[in-house]
């Protein structure tokens, strides 16, 4: 048993984590991290690296069968499912060598086991690691910063059963592409994976407890995306509910009520999706000041916890579930930890991404919240339909809406659905950030022609009229 | 809901005043900033402004009433379409609404932010620092919101990304009812049509906070005394005379270099006077730097002669002179007027026979030099003629004492009067 003394000891290597120790290194601090797992964590091994992977797989296969409109005819378009699959693994593959290297780089040691906190002794505190060989390694640091994520929320009969029932991670690695499928939950990873295999060719049906599919975007983005998902054969069912799953030998059957029928459906796979909880078990976090609420560890707005020295970022400390929130938070965490002065997140400033076909991207209050909250709003929208780039890249479906303070101009937030629109909401996040008005959203020059320029439409339309529309 | 507004106390000491007169009439719309009635104390007349919206629903307190206690009601505030109360809603009112109708005085901003003596050495504070024009750094956002609520934003303290003022900060501001303009003593019932009001330039703006700022949180007190300069001037002159005609090493004193000289020595002399007040501690500066003051077009600025007891004359003449062109010529670097541990303010150009200046926050120190002249002294027991000068130094009692500015000013007088030691 050996013992090792640092400033910070990480434990968890995924978007928070490893974001923490680099940052950590840069400011000169000595850190460690510890990581049973791999280096990335599900982000980028089990998220929204190899989800990405796949929809770009399925994207692909949609134009494929679209190129018609573009004037192409190609016979028999296909493809091998397995290598689509195999594409997905060696990108979470390569990024997670890069993150080894850059950790490497940085010299900060990983510890590749599972770490709890032990105590303290004197000032420090102690960090007991189980190492994956099973060895037990003994770390000693003034902070400790845990970020240890969260994982799949399982509900009673909808257990991951190794055939039926897939959590993200065994749809991410299918043994065969369903001819039907059902998703439960339409939040951002149900719908991403339910456009997957939609766009894949499987028969998809989602169902959502609640009364709109992405409950918590805008909305008319939900209805625009209802309405598109129907489009492309999908099925979906809002405010359902599922009996038990009756599970034969090659397919799987449910009872599905909404309200206005009972439905039963059968399928060959389903896909829970239905929330996430956070890793807050083996922390040693029993003898401790540490609060755990829901599964999630209680933080004020620094990510400290209960426990002097002990900090908690990422999913395992909340919502909202996205790396860049958990990587924001690092930075901020270890910037504070060295000294230096930082800013609280406001989670209005936070964008959300979700990459089915068509992209839904926002950032900030949607219309209904800000009304409740209070505000005079002025709402501005336009749609991809008026945008010549869009048209000329037969990407017609889609939206952008702004919603304005009335009284201050101030931008609440921004709500978007179509092509490309993940990579452009960061012009409104900085907007945000920056506290930009809609006067200089007015006077700023988008490029032409580009689908951007919707974005400018739409902040026009909320004040006296977009151009093009 | 029916708001009442409060008589409010428009200095520290004020307890009463009259109620001058009322510019709104009952049933007039209020906006938040309308100047609503005008308020006599025992210093001046004071504007009230509304700080909420609505209407004037009741006047509780007549135009002329004499003696009217702070935190009594005087109106009562309704919402449009809401019944007027005819009583003040009285001992309902909490404590905290009483500065709101106060037009009160900016935040402060510390002085000396906490900087123990002991992190002097890195981290020097920074006194002067608003003396110099600086631009303000607010966010479009903030800037609108401040706009819109008629707060100032020079007086609003930011949180943002290096200090800039975000919304929040201007919130909070107009939350707590500071960073509004401080209410002025009203201008002479009539004014002059001829009469021309010019809106302050930024630095202009500084200034006047500065200054409010240190002659009403700083108590000052002033040591004059009279120093002769016959000695000093035949060594200036010798030593000018000994300068050569041109090239690099050509140089030409001013009776301000040595005067600059002359004060820095006497604070390593007694280094009890090179201090800061700083909550509850009193910060000792490690170096002798001397804080000057020089006019520039609409206000001044004082760049700094760092370590000036240990340089020589020489080094400290060609130093001001490329002081005082670059901060002419809006050039100098925050750190060139930005610190500094006492200053000196010399008019001795403008014939004057004496004046007393205003402490430089957060130093403790400055002296006024006025001009030189040909007096009638007492030599012995017959008069005599000799060049005197007054100088006066205004000192922050809070962390130095009577007894030790005059033992100050008569090193200083003879220092002065025995130059020698500014030059060994």
């Amino acid at each position: 048993m050996s013992t090792t003394e640092f400033d910070l000891v990480v434990i968890g290597g995924g978007p928070g984590g490893y974001v923490a120790a680099l940052r950590a290194a840069q400011l000169k601090l000595s850190v460690a991290v510890v990581e049973g797992n791999h280096l990335g964590g599900i982000c980028l091994n089990w998220g929204c690296i190899p989800t990405k992977a796949l929809l770009r797989a399925s994207e692909i296969n949609h134009l494929l069968h679209d190129l018609g409109q573009f004037g192409f005819a190609v016979d028999n378009p296909r493809f091998d499912f397995e290598k689509v699959i195999a594409r997905s693994r060696g990108v979470a593959k390569q990024l997670s060598g890069g993150v080894g290297h850059l950790l490497k780089k940085s010299k900060v040691p990983v510890f590749n086991g599972f770490g709890k906190l032990s105590g303290t002794d004197g000032k420090k505190r102690k960090i007991t690691v189980t190492m994956v060989d099973g060895s037990i390694t003994e770390l000693k640091a003034a902070h400790v910063i845990l970020a240890t994520g969260a994982r799949a929320r399982v509900l009673p009969g909808l257990e991951p059963d190794g055939k039926f029932v897939w959590s993200y991670r065994e749809a991410l690695v299918p043994d065969l592409l369903p001819r039907r499928l059902l998703v439960i939950g339409s939040g951002a990873i149900g719908t991403e994976f339910a456009s997957f295999y939609r766009n894949m060719g499987s028969e998809v049906t989602l169902v959502e407890v609640a009364d709109r599919i992405l409950p918590v975007e805008d909305e008319e983005i939900s209805k625009l995306a209802y309405a598109s998902f129907e489009k492309q054969g999908m099925k979906i069912l809002t405010n359902a509910k599922l009996g038990p799953l009756a599970k034969a030998k090659d397919e799987v059957s449910v009872e599905v009520t909404t309200r206005t029928e009972t439905q039963k459906i059968t399928v060959d796979r389903v896909i829970s999706a239905v929330g996430i909880v956070g890793n807050v078990e083996k922390l040693g976090l029993e003898n401790t000041k540490i609060v755990v609420d829901r599964t999630h560890i209680r933080t004020d707005e620094y990510c400290k916890t209960g426990e002097p020295g002990v900090y908690a970022i990422g999913d395992v400390a909340g919502a909202p579930w996205l790396a860049h929130k958990a990587s924001h938070e690092a930075v901020m965490c270890v910037e504070a930890i060295a000294g230096l002065s930082v800013h609280p997140i406001d989670p209005t400033k936070i964008p959300g991404c979700t990459y089915c076909r068509p992209q839904i991207a926002s950032v900030g209050y949607t219309e209904a919240k800000a009304k409740a909250s209070g505000y005079e709003v002025r709402v501005g929208k336009f749609p991809f339909v008026g945008n010549g780039k869009a048209i000329a890249m037969g990407e017609p479906e889609g939206l952008v809406k702004t919603v304005f303070d009335a009284r201050t101009g101030e931008l609440l937030g921004a709500h978007m659905i179509g092509a490309e629109v993940t990579e452009m909401i960061q012009g409104f996040v900085i907007a945000r950030t920056g506290e930009l008005t809609e006067a200089e959203l007015k006077e700023t020059i988008f490029p032409h022609p580009t689908i951007s320029e919707s974005m400018h439409e739409a902040v026009l339309s909320a004040y006296g009229g977009a151009l093009h529309f | 809901m029916a708001i009442d507004i409060l008589m409010p106390a428009l200095s520290p000491t004020m307890t009463e005043g009259k109620l001058l007169r009322w510019l709104k009439a009952e049933g007039d719309k209020l906006f938040s900033g309308d100047v609503i009635a005008e308020i006599e104390t025992d210093k001046a007349t004071m504007e009230v402004e509304a700080v909420e919206e609505g209407l004037l629903g009741r006047i509780l307190v007549e135009a002329g009433t004499e003696g009217v206690a702070v935190n009594t009601p005087i109106a009562i505030l309704v919402e449009e379409g809401e019944a007027v109360p005819d009583m003040a809603s009285g001992s309902a009112i909490p404590k905290d609404a009483v500065p709101k109708n106060i037009p009160a005085l900016p935040e402060v901003p510390a002085a000396v932010t906490g900087t123990a003596a002991s992190s002097q050495k890195t981290e020097p504070v920074k006194p002067g620092t608003a003396l110099a024009a600086s631009r303000i750094i607010a966010s479009p956002l903030a800037k609108r919101i401040a706009k819109d609520a008629g707060i100032d934003l020079i007086m609003v303290k930011g949180s943002g990304p290096n200090g800039r003022i975000v919304k929040h900060d201007v919130e909070a501001a107009k939350a707590k009812g500071t960073a509004k303009p401080s209410a002025q003593p009203s201008a002479p019932a009539a004014i002059s049509p001829e009469a021309i009001t010019i809106p302050m330039s930024s630095m202009r703006k500084v200034i006047a906070r500065r200054l409010t700022e240190a002659k009403t949180t700083i108590p000052h007190f002033y040591v004059a005394v009279d120093v002769q300069l016959d000695a000093l001037l035949a060594l200036r002159s010798q030593l000018n005379a000994a300068s050569p005609a041109e090239g690099a090493d050509a140089f030409k004193l001013s009776v301000n270099d040595m005067l600059i000289k002359a004060a820095a020595v006497t604070l390593r002399r007694i280094p009890d006077m090179n201090v800061s007040y700083a909550q509850d501690a009193i910060v000792h500066y490690p170096g002798v730097d001397i804080s000057v003051a020089v006019s520039i077009p609409d206000g001044l600025i004082t760049p700094i002669v760092r370590d000036a007891d240990k340089k020589s004359l020489r080094e400290i003449s060609n130093e001001m002179k490329d002081l005082v062109s670059r901060a002419r010529a809006g050039k100098l670097k925050p750190e060139e007027f930005q610190g500094g541990s006492f200053s000196i303010s010399n008019m001795g150009m403008f014939g004057i026979s004496e004046f007393s200046a205003i402490i430089n926050p957060p130093q403790a120190g400055i002296l006024a030099i006025a001009s030189g002249e040909k007096r009638p002294v007492v030599k012995g027991d017959g008069l005599a003629i000799a060049t005197v000068m007054t100088a006066t130094i205004s000192v922050d009692h809070r962390v130095v004492d009577g007894a030790l500015a005059a033992q100050w000013m008569s090193v200083f007088r003879s220092v002065v009067e025995s130059p020698i030691s500014l030059v060994v």
